[in-house]
């Protein structure tokens, strides 16, 4: 595990690895949100549950960053507390977290970043009681833009973790 | 083997170099002569009129009109010469072993004049001759002759250019090198990346993968028949080594997550590059005979992007330690890391000059990423690039010219593009495509 500094930068990922060490002890945390009511009623109907139709669209796979940051921010952290639940429901999924930047950054230090952020992703996770036998991270740094103008909103999108299933998933 | 048979061939032939007897009295201090540090804003006219043919029934003038091709197209992109359009010629030369007629080549301002021919052995070899006259000083400043087989001509044409350029500015040449980069096709959503090499010209491009999986900062090794470069082969971002001599690929070391941004050292016995642990990447030493890992950075923050120092005593490398991306410098064993760069924005991807005196680097400031250069103290600055997003320097081997990726704006894609570190004579390199990452090799053995 990463051994934390002083700075401030550190701040909030330091709070989720107090998370983390406290979830190791004792039984996994209550979840606190559960999943938002939209996700529930009829438009799920064609979607396999526990499928990867099933996380994309009624969990949410994807989590956003700030510029130059790997901290998760409170919409990040509803996403991933959801994809928590899920994982509990099916527990033979194994997934992998795909950490991602903007184009505003130099090539090695952004495969470095992504890495913080897909790292950031599986640590709340496991903090949430998720085995972290069960999750895989990579770093795309930033090859695998889902946007490409060069404005900050595309690189408010590119900036993000993708949850893929890596294997055991219903279809 | 296939696709780089040939790139085997040419790396591996040999080429004999000979000095010609001088065919005029020998002005041993010469005037003619380029300062390289003065970035030169009058660069040199120098007057290359086409190589003769030796043998009347055969290729051989073509050939000799190629090779002079060749060394204007050099000579002129370095920013240093300025080659004459042949059509001002008024001298037809005839025989190259004979003093040519100073006064014709003075009138049309030729500082410099370049004689050659190209002869068809008996044993199907090339002979390639030249000679560098001065042109006020009615003197030869250099005759040689090299023996080759005809499809290396384009090699022997970069060694012409590599020894006009020395005996000229009194520095080594590099024309006769070669540049690993990143090839891109595709949209910028599914971009396509290859690792390819090419002539420092962008002649001969090869292919190296095929464009099936990611490959990233491919880095020649001093010999230039290794390259270290990062592939995503089966989803597992990992440093590998590509010899070219035998076209075989093997992942360096077994690391259990990332291993990027590798560089060779200079005796090429050891890889240095990052590797990702939980989230944090630290810099790692990997002797390529024993094995041996050794680890030089060990705190929470980024570190990458290492680089070492031509004497092999000191790597630079880049950090987030003091809360921006920064260059530091360390001792090879990881002792003594301090912080180099304290000017404006972030400071990253540091490479140390082959001549030793200089570090380039991306700097981040005011929305734009740029090339600079600063000594390895981090003292006089200086920005050379003006893009929208350059980054990446390396180095050619006289520490003369950068090479560097620049990136449009939207999926305009990148680039190579060469800049002299003066700041002066920026220029795209032409490549099949997109292009990035590129990386300088040494002058080939």
């Amino acid at each position: 595990m990463m051994k934390l500094s002083t700075g401030l930068k550190f701040a909030t990922i330091a709070v989720a690895l107090v998370l983390a060490g406290c979830a190791s002890k004792k039984p996994a945390p209550v979840e606190e949100a559960p999943p938002p009511p939209q996700t529930a009623p009829a438009p799920t109907s064609s979607i396999v549950p526990g499928s990867a139709e099933d996380l994309r669209v009624n969990v949410g796979d994807t989590v956003h960053f700030d510029y130059d940051r790997y901290s998760l921010q409170d919409e990040g952290k509803t996403v991933l507390q959801r994809q928590a639940a899920w994982l509990a429901k099916y527990p033979s999924v194994r997934v992998t977290i795909e950490g991602n930047c903007d184009e505003r950054g130099t090539r090695e230090y952004n495969l470095a970043l992504g890495a913080r952020r897909a790292n950031a992703a599986k640590e709340y996770l496991v903090s949430l009681g998720v085995s972290a036998a069960r999750i895989d991270t990579i770093s795309y740094g930033k090859e695998r833009p889902t946007c490409t103008e060069s404005t900050e909103s595309c690189w408010a999108q590119n900036r993000r973790d993708v949850t893929t299933i890596t294997s055991g998933a219903a279809s | 083997m296939g696709h780089f048979g040939h790139l085997k061939k040419i790396i591996l032939a040999i080429v004999l170099g000979a000095i010609l007897p001088f065919a005029f009295p020998f002005s041993a201090s010469a005037a003619l002569h380029v300062d390289v540090n003065q970035g030169v804003s009058q660069p040199l006219p120098i007057a290359i009129p086409d190589f003769l043919g030796g043998q009347p029934q055969s290729n051989d003038a073509q050939v000799g009109a190629n090779i002079a091709g060749v060394v204007r197209a050099d000579l002129g992109r370095s920013g240093l010469f300025r080659p004459l359009d042949p059509k001002s010629f008024i001298e037809a030369i005839r025989n190259i072993n004979v003093p040519p007629q100073f006064a014709n080549w003075r009138v049309i301002n030729a500082q410099g004049l370049v004689t050659g021919q190209v002869t068809t052995q008996t044993d199907g070899r090339l002979r390639v001759e030249f000679r560098l006259w001065d042109v006020y000083g009615e003197s030869q400043m250099l005759g040689l002759q090299y023996f080759t087989t005809p499809e290396n001509w384009r090699r022997i044409a970069h060694m012409i250019s590599d020894a006009i350029y020395e005996r000229i500015t009194g520095e080594k040449g590099y024309f006769d090198t070669r540049i690993v980069f990143i090839s891109e096709s595709g949209p910028a959503l599914h971009r396509v990346k290859r690792l390819a090499v090419m002539d420092q010209d962008g002649a001969n491009p090869i292919f190296l993968t095929r464009g099936n999986y990611l490959v990233l900062t491919p880095r020649f090794n001093p010999t230039a028949q290794m390259i270290a470069y990062m592939s995503y082969i089966g989803n597992r971002p990992r440093v590998y080594l590509f010899d070219l001599e035998t076209g075989k690929q093997q992942m360096l070391g077994n690391f259990p997550t990332m291993t990027f941004s590798p560089r060779f050292s200079p005796d090429g016995n050891k890889v240095v590059m990052s590797l990702e642990r939980s989230g944090n990447s630290d810099i790692y030493l990997m002797d390529l005979r024993t094995r041996a890992v050794t680890r030089l950075t060990s705190d929470p923050n980024i570190d990458t992007s290492p680089s070492f120092s031509p004497d092999g005593r000191q790597i630079t490398f880049e950090s987030d330690r003091s809360g921006s991306q920064q260059v530091y410098v360390m001792n090879a064993d990881g002792s003594n890391q301090h912080r180099i760069s304290f000017g404006k924005g972030k400071n990253g991807t540091p490479v140390w000059s082959p001549r030793g005196d200089l570090i380039a680097f991306t700097k981040q400031a005011s929305g734009a990423f740029r090339i600079g250069v600063m000594a390895p103290d981090g003292s006089g600055e200086r920005i050379i690039t003006d893009g929208w997003e350059d980054e990446g320097p390396t180095w050619a081997p006289n520490g003369r010219v950068l090479m560097f990726t620049r990136t449009g704006t939207g999926s305009r894609g990148s680039s190579i593009w060469e800049v002299d570190v003066t700041g002066r004579n920026l220029h795209r390199v032409p490549t099949p495509g997109g292009a990035s990452d590129p990386a300088w090799s040494p002058l080939i053995q």
